[in-house]
């Protein structure tokens, strides 16, 4: 492990006690006067109607999926893109079929309507 | 201080652990669960695996936790979760898998060669020292595991699909 | 006279004030952004901005500060208490600790040896910035999630659709850079600009305009700021958060924002390198070198106090155009509609950043075909033929909106229903 993994942990130190320390010392400071008024969920000064904790849709679930699968995509080209110089042709011909298929994947998905958000 | 640094990581990615199956609340297991991740990530750089503890925190804790975290609002557990978890035969069969395969991963781990000296490690040395730790990857991947690379390319196009034709109920 | 990096205990000493100069500097920047974003904002629409604070307003940060550190904060009676008070946390440590892979100037020499000007050299470089923007997405969602608020729910489950949805055109705009790179370091990302004779902003033109547009809709800044849509979600994922919890969420996003200038300034515009090659320098094979003689050799590199501190100001300028830059859009473009950004991102962004990737590997592997040497024909070619794409691109995005005026079209339309609407309105 290098020296410059040091400072990182160093860092990380550094971030997370001042995160921690900014929020317990304004918790320490500031004054509480609580009501319940001023407890209630703010909804522009409306009582809160119904449950927060309702289902959503499904969409958000086709979102996430699709992120993965590009993302693994995003991962694969990384190694071939800083090499890709000394690996030439018989490489990006793998690349570019590995591409295609994921291309298709994303056809079949926008022609299925995955992609709509209506 | 690597010895130390192990222990610590370590010790961070089995409290983690077990923070995911004493949690009450779902969203509390997810966030131990990344926990556990991010100290297993911290390990692969102590063993200079550098980019399979990026890897490990861009795809697992940055993506597949963002499909679980999703997948736990979208299902919306709630609080009425708790009759979900019936401790009966099934747990003693986790239990026993669990022991069985420690068993084994000792068996094998007493068994392999693991220090950092060998052939294989100078290998890896010097193609990291030519192409960089990312590039290091870059040249059996595209070269000697070329097929199985393509595979996998192929199951991401299946994920898709059966992604698709499941929520597709739901899709209009 | 020989160059030799820093070792020893003046390392760690090096190391401790590189790590604390930065953290604070980053604060430091953050608050004056948020000063900068008001009085920008303020002289944009004609009107004064905060100015009453120390001279020209310049001491209101601190009293912002100060106010929400003593301000009173209220957590909702409904909310998940726990998850509440780590969402701030969440977001803000992440922002704070991208910053520590930019090189911020070119290498600074001191008696005990020469200091690199980053803060951590890691081998994955860029990935390291992948990776914590891609754990962001927590701190937003717990945050609106806990506040157990529909309006602050809302705001989560948008903000992390987008942001997501953002991160893979954001993670394909890279791929290009390093096909020019050849590695993954930002160190080596900027040594390699030095080498081509160009920034990377001319030869992958768009992959530059991509990424600037990812990194708004990553940072959740206007014209992508659904997140906090102020006239439909009150303001999001953070509507009951107030005080220093809230100025957290607040200082999380500022950090956001000057991570991703700093680093569209070091992968496009060069990072801290200025026109001519009199500041390069680069380690190689423990030398630091400023660039290969014709024949192969190395060429050493001079670095000086005078050299560090006029890097650090081309770095500083650079990041500082592309926070102004933020703040411009912001007076300049309106809020997109929800579909609009999901249709952007995975309908235009994807498969166009798909396809320039290819473009632009192939070029390169014919330009190593047909021989061109690695230097300023090089990024030349390549521009051309990142120009051409992105002429392309913008009219295929705009479909003669702004290149044929908007005047010109709406004076069309309205003749046509003019024309069209029938004479019998005469009673």
């Amino acid at each position: 492990m290098s020296g410059d993994y040091l400072s990182l942990l160093l860092l990380f130190g550094v971030s997370i006690v001042n995160a921690i320390g900014m929020v317990v010392a304004s918790h320490i400071l500031n004054p509480r006067r609580d009501t319940p008024q001023k407890l209630m969920p703010y909804e522009s000064g409306m009582i809160p109607l119904g449950t927060t904790r309702a289902r959503f849709s499904v969409k958000f679930y086709m979102v996430a999926i699709s992120f993965i699968v590009f993302d693994l995509e995003t991962i694969f080209l990384i190694p071939w893109a800083v090499q890709m110089r000394e690996l030439g042709w018989s490489a990006f011909l793998a690349m570019t079929m590995f591409v295609i298929v994921l291309a298709v994947g994303l056809l079949y998905e926008w022609k299925k309507g995955g992609l709509e958000w209506d | 201080m690597v010895t130390f640094l192990f222990y610590v990581f370590a010790a961070v990615a089995v409290g983690g652990a077990i923070g995911v199956v004493i949690s009450r609340s779902p969203v509390g297991s997810l966030l131990s669960m990344i926990a556990t991740l991010g100290s297993m990530a911290a390990i692969f750089v102590l063993l200079e695996a550098h980019f399979l503890a990026a890897i490990q925190i861009i795809v697992y804790a940055g993506a597949i936790m963002v499909l679980f975290l999703f997948v736990i609002m979208l299902l919306n557990l709630g609080h009425d979760y708790q009759k979900d978890l019936k401790v009966g035969a099934f747990s003693l069969v986790s239990f026993a898998t669990v022991g069985a395969m420690a068993y084994v991963l000792s068996r094998q781990l007493g068994a392999a060669d693991l220090s950092d000296s060998g052939p294989g490690a100078a290998a890896i040395d010097a193609a990291i020292a030519q192409h960089g730790v990312v590039g290091a990857i870059a040249q059996p991947l595209y070269t000697t595991y070329v097929v199985p690379f393509e595979i996998t390319g192929i199951l991401l196009l299946v994920a898709i699909v059966g992604a698709l034709v499941l929520a597709k109920k739901n899709v209009a | 006279m020989e160059f030799q990096p820093i070792s020893g205990i003046w390392a760690i000493v090096a190391m401790s004030l590189k790590v604390t100069g930065m953290f604070t500097v980053l604060m430091l920047v953050v608050a004056y952004t948020t000063l900068a974003e008001r009085r920008v904002s303020a002289w944009i629409q004609d009107r004064h901005g905060p100015n009453r604070v120390g001279p020209f307003g310049l001491l209101q940060p601190i009293a912002d500060g100060l106010k929400s550190l003593l301000k009173e904060e209220t957590v909702p009676a409904t909310a998940s208490r726990v998850f509440f008070v780590l969402a701030p946390m969440l977001v803000l440590a992440p922002a704070l600790v991208t910053f520590a892979v930019i090189p911020f100037a070119a290498p600074l020499p001191t008696p005990a040896g020469v200091v690199d000007m980053i803060v951590a050299d890691i081998p994955i470089g860029i990935l390291y910035v992948l990776a914590f923007s891609s754990l962001a997405v927590y701190g937003v969602v717990l945050g609106g999630w806990a506040s157990n608020n529909k309006y602050a729910f809302l705001g989560a489950l948008r903000a992390s659709a987008q942001m997501v949805s953002y991160e893979v055109a954001l993670g394909l705009s890279l791929i290009t850079v390093l096909m020019l790179a050849g590695n993954v370091t930002l160190t080596e990302i900027v040594w390699q600009q030095q080498q081509l004779g160009m920034w990377f902003a001319f030869p992958l033109s768009l992959a530059f305009i991509l990424f600037v547009i990812s990194a708004f809709a990553e940072t959740n800044r206007l014209p992508f700021d659904m997140a906090e849509a102020e006239s439909e979600l009150i303001t999001g994922y953070h509507t009951e958060y107030s005080a220093m919890k809230f100025s957290a969420f607040m200082i999380g996003e500022f950090g956001h924002m000057v991570t991703a200038s700093a680093l569209m300034a070091t992968l496009f515009l060069g990072g801290w390198d200025l026109p001519g090659t009199w500041d390069n320098a680069f380690w190689y094979d423990g030398q630091l070198i400023k660039g290969f003689a014709a024949d192969g050799t190395v060429v050493l590199a001079s670095p000086a106090l005078w050299k560090t501190l006029a890097t650090f100001g081309g770095f500083a300028a650079k990041t500082g155009f592309f926070l102004l830059l933020f703040i411009w859009i912001r007076w300049t473009l309106p809020r997109f509609r929800y579909d609009q950004v999901m249709a952007l991102g995975w309908k235009v962004m994807l498969p166009t950043a798909l396809a320039y990737v290819m473009l632009i590997g192939g070029s390169i592997l014919v330009l190593d075909e047909v021989g061109v040497p690695w230097g300023f024909s090089y990024g030349a070619a390549l521009t051309a033929v990142s120009t051409v794409a992105t002429v392309g691109f913008v009219f295929f995005l705009d479909r003669g909106r702004t290149i044929t005026g908007a005047a010109a079209q709406y004076a069309q339309k309205v003749e046509v229903k003019t024309i069209s609407q029938p004479a019998s309105a005469g009673d």
